[in-house]
């Protein structure tokens, strides 16, 4: 029997999302002070407006709503994947008042694509978007990439059993620390301490590539924040092949690989213990992978033949590769270049290695590495289990921080999560094939959303149909979110109607 | 049936020679958008083309070169130049700003060898069409009463809340 949700459910997760508005509100502060340390007025005046939208609706909430009950597991799942829309809707609104996108729905799309992390984009004209607006797109891949729950648990949320149910919502399963405030804390730390080193590095070596010392820092800081958040935005159109600088590219290529990795092996790094690196599961399965996938992208651009020697193959390659890897989607390639002048071959490596992506507990999306490598195990002992005798007890251990024993529920857990994820890229590549895209370019752009990479083949543009952008908003969402808390949003609508009180 | 003359076969064939070879030039030489290269970049590679554009961000320099990404609007493409053709650059695109336009020639690299695989223009000539400016921000009277409003909203929600917390504490 289905349990309608009574009012206390509802006035406790208005209680939390009012919360989270409130974080989000007075993070606009900061586009804010940018707006008017440029002299930019208009856009300054965007960003008041949704600080106040934000601000009285924040207060709304928690006023008419309060409670000082903590929240249960539906509230706490609720509160999340509810926070994530309000956040696309308010994180919208100084993007469409720019001007720069032709419709709420396409900055919609843009501040669903930049909290997710994704980097698929909409905007119109980004070589003319104001620094403020180009800073809150940075921004909000920023606060998407630690998760907009860190965020506010990090300042507001005081009940803990509360706060550690919004975090498991975020798709973050990992305790870092013995509580999650100490975590959401350590994670700001660590992103913190890299924003600090990542801009300057940047910011250094667009000053001696030729830019102007403030452009090369503005610049700097955007392309840390879309990189170490796996996120993909870059300032100008050309993404990262604006550029033209080698440096540039190692720089953000070592910052991409920074966020793929789990903040809890950051930990480890930061304490001492740098073997972990080497015998973690999911960094030796990131390993293996990276190289099995780039060598199908390299037979594949070497069959098409378009770079001049394997140097620049390598540069084209690995390059596009790392960035889909690990859900960036930095590109030093014309979207178009994809389809035209890669071949098939080539773009099935990158649909693979954008399928998989990072660490759990990072910045990417996708299946992850650490369920790949409990997939691969399970099947290794399946395996051993019929080449040796009955009797034989089969027992096989993976190394993630500590030995594990590898066990059925692991098992099945990975198994539904990488299955849950197969359905998604394949249910966005569908719907683009119902609007007459070709199938591989489809399964590309939907495996981009829906692992929250963000590289295009091209499909992503402002004159795309409107229920494919409202496909790719949901896949974001639903893949940076890792399903539960969707669900429980599902549930919780058929609850209300069905529900017996 | 009669067949022509060989002097008037001869004719046809060197005008049909000459009318599709300067056809060809001349849809290289009238200028070509960023979306047609990028689309048939094999077909203009090695070209010599003609691309029209604003500049816009930082012209680069490095070393006795320089970099100026030019977008005619659709797309942006990087412009390898001599520095001399750089510094005739004045303005450049940005949101104060409109960059100068201008019409490149130069040698189209789908994959430029020399630039890591870049898809590339090597300038040989530059012509400003028209100089860029300072943009003058006008202040959005709409933006500013909808602020207002909205600051009276929140004023109101906040005294809302005031009343309620004094409520609570009675």
């Amino acid at each position: 029997m289905i349990l309608r949700p009574n009012i206390e459910d509802i006035k406790t997760t208005g209680y939390y999302l009012g919360k989270i508005i409130l974080g989000l509100g007075m993070v606009m502060l900061l586009p804010l002070v940018i707006g008017l340390a440029f002299g930019e007025i208009n856009p300054a005046l965007d960003f008041v407006i949704a600080l106040e939208i934000s601000l009285a609706l924040g207060l709304l909430l928690t006023n008419i709503c309060y409670t000082d009950r903590d929240l249960n597991w539906m509230q706490g799942m609720l509160v999340v994947s509810l926070s994530w829309l309000v956040a696309t809707l308010l994180g919208a609104i100084p993007l469409y008042l720019s001007g720069h996108w032709n419709s709420y729905l396409d900055a919609c799309f843009d501040a669903m694509s930049g909290f997710a992390t994704t980097g698929l984009t909409l905007a119109q004209d980004i070589d003319h978007l104001s620094y403020a607006h180009n800073f809150w797109r940075h921004l909000i891949m920023f606060i998407g990439g630690q998760g907009i729950i860190i965020v506010a648990l990090s300042l507001f949320v005081k009940g803990l059993a509360g706060a550690f149910k919004m975090y498991i919502g975020e798709a973050r399963d990992e305790r870092i620390l013995p509580n999650v405030i100490q975590t959401s804390r350590f994670i700001w730390l660590v992103s913190i301490v890299y924003l600090i080193l990542g801009t300057l590095a940047l910011g250094v070596t667009g000053m001696l590539s030729g830019m102007k010392t403030i452009n090369a820092f503005f610049h700097g800081i955007c392309i840390f924040m879309a990189a170490f958040d796996t996120g993909g935005f870059a300032p100008q159109s050309q993404n990262i092949l604006y550029y033209h600088s080698l440096p540039f590219e190692i720089i953000t290529v070592v910052i991409m690989i920074l966020g793929a990795l789990n903040f809890k092996l950051h930990y480890h790094i930061w304490t001492g213990n740098r073997k972990e690196i080497i015998k973690n599961i999911e960094t030796g399965t990131l390993f293996i992978s990276i190289i099995l996938t780039f060598w199908i992208t390299a037979m594949g651009l070497s069959q098409s033949n378009v770079y001049p020697g394997a140097l620049n193959l390598f540069r084209k390659g690995f390059y596009q590769l790392i960035s889909g890897h690990t859900g960036t989607g930095f590109q030093t390639i014309y979207a178009g270049q994809f389809l035209r002048e890669w071949s098939q071959l080539s773009l099935v490596g990158i649909i693979i290695a954008m399928g998989i992506g990072g660490a759990v507990c990072s910045t990417t999306g996708a299946i992850k590495t650490l369920r790949i490598g409990i997939v691969f195990k399970a099947m290794m002992q399946d395996i051993k289990r019929i080449i040796l005798p009955e009797k034989a007890i089969v027992v096989k251990k993976f190394h993630h921080i500590k030995d594990v024993f590898l066990e059925d529920a692991q098992v099945r857990a990975a198994l539904l999560i990488t299955l849950a994820y197969l359905v998604l890229y394949m249910l966005g590549a569908l719907i683009g094939m119902l609007y007459g895209y070709p199938f591989l370019s489809s399964l590309f752009e939907s495996t981009s959303a829906a692992a929250n990479v963000g590289l295009s083949c091209g499909i992503t543009d402002t004159t795309m149909p409107d229920m494919l952008k409202i496909t790719y908003i949901f896949q974001m969402w639903a893949g940076r979110l890792e399903f539960i808390s969707v669900f429980t949003l599902m549930g919780f609508f058929i609850a209300l109607i069905r529900g017996k009180s | 049936m009669k067949k022509p003359p060989i002097i008037k076969r001869v004719m046809f064939s060197v005008v049909l020679f000459y009318t599709l070879h300067f056809a060809h030039c001349a849809v290289f030489a009238q200028g070509i958008s960023s979306v047609e290269l990028v689309n048939n970049a094999s077909v203009y590679d090695g070209k010599i083309i003609t691309y029209e554009g604003e500049v816009i961000g930082d012209v680069m320099q490095r070393g006795e070169y320089a970099w100026a990404n030019l977008s005619d609007g659709k797309g942006a493409i990087g412009i390898w130049l001599d520095k001399a053709l750089a510094d005739s650059i004045t303005y450049t695109g940005s949101y104060k700003s409109k960059g100068d336009l201008l019409e490149v020639t130069g040698t189209f690299r789908r994959a430029c060898s020399q630039h890591g695989g870049d898809l590339d223009i090597h300038a040989e000539s530059l012509r400003k069409i028209s100089g860029g400016r300072q943009l003058k921000e006008r202040l959005n009277p709409a933006k500013l009463n909808f602020v207002w409003i909205l600051t009276g909203v929140l004023c109101l929600v906040l005294i809302l809340r005031l009343f309620r917390s004094r409520q609570n504490k009675k």
